[in-house]
């Protein structure tokens, strides 16, 4: 939601970066406010995953310009766990499977780590275990999660709702949820797109980024982006996502050269 | 150049100097067994790199060093091994430097199930043990296996009935006390038809100094017996392990096996395993070594029959300038149709001095099979480490914890929780790298 002179949370400017030597990102600008849900769209290779990856720290893409400041903190200079524990939380597209760890000790243990660097205090495992059901149940999850190994053998909807769960018990400050609606049945749409809904508060602020509007439909964002080539070529509000979806993305991109050619 | 046949000559000999002193058995296939087995010692020789199933692992040093058959047997308190004890398994036979401790021990005879030393079994079960004991293991083609086979005396011997399921598992606990000793620990398991057992075997230690343990297993599984079998390898130091185990599977029969190998400075393990129609068998196993250790783990899977299945995963944990080696062999014979095979070699290095040798072999004569194998060595995967990284845990904590559950995936296969926990704590120590 959009509040009156909330403070900005996220200002990129012109940001440009390389994956092994080829340029993705060429100027990217963006700004969020806390309270705010900003929705990042975009066909195929324009940059949407890179930037949300960049956001998390992924060290394999090289920042070669361009600015990026969290709450007054250059972002850029920070390791992804200082990030993380600065209140960046990235939900992955694709999560990881780690067998032999169990899913309440990793919890716990993230969980921890990160209060601890916030100056709070630790749950032992029996408080753990309370608040962890807790928010479980956001999402709709069954308890015997938190007895399996992380990731390990969950469909695609439950490593999702896996990652919201994360997010909930990480309580960030910026969300960046990267293709969360992919490869989600309804249902398992309903239920995340519910537990993102509840955690949305005017204090924090989510970034989705998706290639379908679907997912716009239960989490209805305060703008719309559209990327193309590395940088973001349009923004709107929430009927942009509707316009994508029956007219595609070629006509932004066309009137996009049409506005350039007319200033130039 | 030394002639090394000569040098082999002598250190068997050297070996088998103990030999002549073992009391004759009242059974008169097992004194044939024995001298069989000396003079098949007279004939092979200890195997090096030349060997080309040794091609990767050196025992030279085995060879430089010498080692005498125990001669007193330590007295030892329950207060001095307790610590080994695994709390589900209150049944339990205590070999010291290989020799059987009775007042250790809680044997048991009972409703046919015998969980004993060798010779108390003997009255019951001589007949029945006769076609295993010694002839499972090929120990006309091997040095190792012979030299045991030739000292054999004490051995934990676990019959189980015709359809009784044991419910406690048992606890083969084989302790190391003594520097410069030679122990031959031996085990032979029968599961009779219809029968269930878990069994651990455990090798472990008290002292740091060198000792060499040469150790033999044979597990036979009648038909439509199931069979866990658990292996840890948690030797000195400076210890040299080098153990055979042959398991036969019947029809319909199902073996699951764990072994782990955190010990020893040297460490050769070879598995073999028979199936016949319609038989299963899981073969997982771990070796988590650093330092200057080497942990060799050599299996052969035989398909013998049609219809049966395997899966294998074999991980190695390799820090410090570590040596670790997996050769795992998976023959489907003519006729062996249907088979259903699965195996896979994972590797971890921690450091540019690791070092693996991996080698997958298949070997299939028959054309209706599925048939999977894989390989892998690598380091850690950084995507995996910036997803932990991004979950607010620092680098370090990432890969630590990455690289326990690398390890941890095997541990958790182990179906008795205590030692589950207890194993888990130790590769959680051995992977922990402070920052």
């Amino acid at each position: 939601m959009i509040y009156k002179d909330s403070k900005i949370l996220l200002e990129v400017r012109g940001l440009c970066a390389n994956v092994s030597g080829t340029e993705i990102l060429k100027g990217l600008d963006l700004t969020v406010r806390s309270g705010e849900i900003h929705a990042i769209m975009g066909p195929n290779g324009s940059g949407k995953s890179t930037f949300s990856k960049i956001l998390a720290g992924h060290s394999a893409y090289e920042v070669t310009g361009g600015t990026v400041m969290f709450e007054g903190q250059n972002l850029l200079e920070l390791a992804p766990e200082e990030r993380a524990r600065a209140g960046v939380f990235l939900a992955f597209q694709y999560p990881i499977e780690i067998p032999g760890v169990g899913n309440s000790q990793f919890l716990r243990l993230t969980y921890n780590t990160v209060q601890t660097h916030r100056g709070k205090e630790e749950l032992d495992p029996l408080e753990f275990d309370d608040y962890v059901r807790e928010k479980m149940k956001l999402l709709e999850m069954s308890p015997d999660f938190l007895e399996r190994s992380v990731n390990e053998g969950f469909s695609g909807g439950e490593k999702k709702r896996n990652e919201i769960l994360q997010m909930a018990m990480l309580d960030p400050r910026l969300a960046i949820l990267d293709e969360t609606d992919s490869g989600l049945d309804i249902d398992a749409l309903r239920i995340v797109a519910n537990g993102v809904n509840q955690l949305a508060n005017k204090d924090n602020a989510i970034v989705l980024v998706t290639h379908y509007q679907r997912l716009l439909n239960y989490i209805v964002p305060d703008y719309v982006h559209v990327m193309e080539a590395g940088r973001i070529i349009k923004t709107g509000g929430k009927e942009l996502a509707f316009e994508l979806e029956s007219r595609g993305y070629d006509w932004v991109g066309v009137e996009h050269k049409a506005t350039a050619r007319a200033t130039a | 150049m030394s002639a090394p046949g000569t040098i082999n000559a002598g250190y068997l000999e050297n070996l088998l100097a103990g030999q002549p002193h073992l009391p004759a058995s009242p059974l008169a296939w097992l004194n044939a067994l024995r001298a069989e087995a000396v003079d098949r010692v007279g004939v092979l020789t200890v195997p090096t790199l030349r060997d080309e199933e040794w091609r990767f692992t050196d025992i030279s040093q085995l060879t430089k060093m010498s080692f005498h058959p125990v001669r007193t047997t330590i007295s030892l308190q329950v207060a001095d091994i307790e610590r080994f004890y695994i709390e589900e398994a209150t049944t339990r036979l205590v070999f010291i430097d290989g020799v059987y401790a009775p007042q250790l021990s809680s044997a048991i005879t009972d409703n046919g199930v015998a969980v004993v030393n060798l010779e108390a079994g003997f009255a019951a079960h001589a007949a029945a043990i006769e076609p295993y004991l010694g002839r499972l293991t090929e120990f006309r083609d091997n040095v190792f296996a012979a030299l045991n086979t030739a000292f054999l005396l004490d051995a934990a011997l676990i019959v189980v009935p015709r359809d009784i399921s044991v419910a406690v598992p048992v606890h083969m606990l084989f302790i190391a006390t003594q520097k410069d000793v030679v122990s031959y620990p031996r085990c032979l398991l029968l599961a009779e038809s219809g029968s269930a057992v878990t069994v651990i075997e455990d090798y472990v230690s008290l002292q740091e100094d060198a000792y060499f343990t040469n150790a033999v297993t044979e597990i036979a599984l009648v038909d439509n017996a199931r069979v866990n079998h658990i292996r840890v390898q948690r030797e000195g130091a400076k210890a040299f392990h080098i153990a055979n185990c042959a398991v036969s599977l019947a029809r319909a029969s199902n073996y699951q096996s764990v072994s782990v190998a955190f010990g020893a400075r040297i460490s050769r393990y070879n598995l073999n395993v028979q199936l016949a129609e319609e038989a299963e068998c899981a073969v997982d196993g771990l070796a988590l070594i650093s330092g200057r250790q080497l942990a060799d783990t050599h299996t052969c899977i035989d398909h013998a029959k049609p219809h049966a299945v395997s899966h294998q995963m074999h991980k190695c944990i390799v820090g410090g300038s570590a040596h670790a080696v997996f050769n795992g062999k998976i023959m489907v014979r003519q006729g062996a149709q249907r088979t259903d095979s699965r195996q896979s070699s994972r590797n971890l290095l921690l450091t540019n001095k690791a070092h693996v040798d991996t080698k997958p072999q298949l070997e299939i004569f028959a054309d209706d099979v599925k048939c999977t194998h894989g390989a892998t060595i690598g380091q850690l995967d950084n995507e995996e480490v910036f997803y932990l990284q991004s979950r607010g845990l620092s680098e370090t904590a990432a890969r630590n914890m990455l690289t326990y559950a690398f390890g941890a995936e095997i541990i958790e296969r182990i179906p008795i929780s205590s030692l589950k926990c207890q194993l888990e704590q130790t590769v959680l120590e051995q992977t922990t790298i402070q920052p």
